[in-house]
């Protein structure tokens, strides 16, 4: 999150600005190996994976208590402004939005236990392809975030259109499947959830792509996206 | 030619359909103190009934601006100011106004609280007298009350009138030092790093003191602390080695300084 190439005069706070800003790497790491391991649970049907996914929820849990601890700290005892100032309060909503995305993460995993008692479905290739686009989406704004880069985070806002559209088409022909055979109704409504969690990642990978664009512009993402 | 003054005026936008109206305009000021350069080319347009905070690094010119309005340089010898200054578009340098009464309408509050050798009534009652503005004692006392009322201070000392000013706190002097300004009615209140030399509360108090007088007059304060600046006023300028690098509205300055200079100065990052 380099926003300014001078350091600081006080040695202590420059490196203070650069752990939070190391510490919320770390967290997006996590959260986006939590949700490849999801993904590879329901996609191999490898209830296994299950464990270590739940185990690294508890792990960005207590990052973000600890981003919170930092930011509440910075504020009360250095007061940033401009580009520090901008970089602590996303850094506050980034965390809640990466801690949000290790929760959905979590509970997708958690539906591989129950899918794999079933035969593999039609659908899956379709979450398959979901998962994939959310998880590019994840990439890239944590891309951005390191690089404080707005380019990528304007483009993982504008995939968000794409995602829903994908889980709409995704909910319809699940609808129809199950209609057609009640056999699928069980584990339809499982793929359902796991649909639904993988399109709310993407609204966090969305939040977190705004709050970079603030960060290094400090203004609506909206705006420039209408520039161009 | 300055690179950057255009730049400057641009960004006067900000106070909306409520905005007051241009109460000091400098164009191209500079200022040489023994033809050495301290203030180059700076141009502004500070609004009326608002508080415009200077922020920079020492010796970047702040104090040689403010002696700009009340023709403080005057007194300076080796002193050369060139360039426009109007105050309500009167010309500050025109032969035909005479800096006394300049002074009248643009008081100074300076670092140190500054009381006469007298008693707190006639520290306020000076200005009124010599400046011929009160017809009787009865009249006097009313200005000297109204005045110490305006700044916060007649609670505090209304059954001790007759002590003398310095024996208040610095907090109290420095607030009787803005009622003796206000008692002679003034347009514009100059005040140079008016709180360094007090504590927490007594500087909350001045703080509170300029917001209730930005109403009526024109404020312009020097402040080396950034959440002095961002507390009171509504538009910051920095200046940096005599140049006035940005001036915006005080919210846009303190999270979106458009300035690399404004951004090192106000985040604490070497320059
Ligand atoms: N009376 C003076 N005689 C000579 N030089 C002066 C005088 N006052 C200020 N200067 C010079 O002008 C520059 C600006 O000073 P000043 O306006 O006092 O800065 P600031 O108030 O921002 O600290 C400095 O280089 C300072 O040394
Ligand atoms: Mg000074």
């Amino acid at each position: 999150m380099a926003l300014s190439k001078t350091a600081h005069i006080v040695t202590a706070y420059g490196e203070e600005l650069d752990q939070l800003a190391d510490e919320l790497a770390r967290m997006g790491g996590m959260v986006e190996t939590q949700l490849e391991t999801a993904l590879a649970a329901i996609v191999r049907r490898d209830a296994s994976l299950v464990a270590g996914v739940r185990e690294r929820e508890k792990q960005v849990n207590a990052m973000q208590d600890d981003v919170e601890k930092r930011v509440l700290r910075l504020f009360a005892l250095r007061q940033p402004l401009a580009t520090d100032l901008r970089m602590t309060i996303s850094a506050l909503k980034i965390a809640s939005d990466l801690e949000r995305v290790g929760d959905l993460a979590k509970n997708i995993a958690y539906r591989a236990e129950d899918l794999a008692e079933y035969a593999p479905l039609s659908l899956l290739d379709q979450v398959e392809r979901l998962g994939a686009i959310v998880v590019k989406q994840l990439h890239e704004v944590l891309d951005a975030l390191s690089s404080a880069d707005v380019e990528p985070a304007i483009r993982v806002w504008r995939t968000d259109d794409e995602v829903d559209e994908r889980y709409n088409a995704l909910v319809r022909q699940m609808l129809m499947s199950m209609t057609e055979d009640p056999g699928q109704v069980e584990p339809g409504v499982h793929i359902l959830f796991v649909a639904k969690n993988l399109e709310r990642i993407g609204d966090h990978a969305t939040n977190v792509a705004e709050a970079v664009h603030f960060m290094v512009t400090a203004g609506p993402l909206e705006a420039d996206d209408a520039k161009s | 030619m300055p690179d950057n003054q255009s730049h400057i005026l641009d960004q006067n936008a900000g106070f909306g359909e409520t905005e007051p109206p241009i109460k000091v305009a400098a164009r191209d000021v500079c200022v040489a103190y023994d033809g050495k350069q301290a203030l180059n080319h700076v141009s502004i347009d500070i609004p009326d009934r608002s508080v415009t905070a200077f922020i920079g690094p020492s010796g970047c010119g702040k104090s040689t601006f403010l002696r700009c309005l009340n023709r403080m340089n005057d007194t300076i010898e080796g002193a050369r100011v060139t360039g426009s200054l109007k105050i309500d578009g009167a010309e500050v340098n025109d032969k035909s106004i005479d800096p006394v009464v300049l002074r009248a309408s643009v008081g100074m509050v300076f670092q140190k609280p500054n009381p006469f050798p007298k008693s707190i009534y006639d520290n306020v009652a000076y200005g009124p007298r010599i400046h011929g503005l009160a017809l009787s004692r009865n009249d006097l006392d009313g200005i000297v009350e109204s005045s110490l009322k305006k700044a916060g201070l007649w609670e505090e000392v209304a059954d001790r009138l007759n002590d003398p000013g310095t024996s208040l706190s610095g907090g109290q002097q420095q607030r009787l030092v803005i009622a003796r300004a206000i008692a002679i009615n003034p347009e514009v209140i100059l005040m140079d790093e008016p709180c360094s030399a007090l504590d927490p509360i007594a500087t909350a108090k001045i703080e509170e003191l300029i917001d209730e007088l930005r109403e009526n007059y024109c404020i312009i304060i020097v402040t080396h602390s950034m959440q002095q600046a961002a507390r009171v006023s509504q538009r910051t300028a920095f200046f940096h080695m005599g140049t006035l690098v940005e001036f915006g509205r005080t919210e846009d300055i303190f999270t979106n300084p458009r300035d690399p200079r404004t951004q090192d100065y106000i985040t604490g990052r070497f320059g």
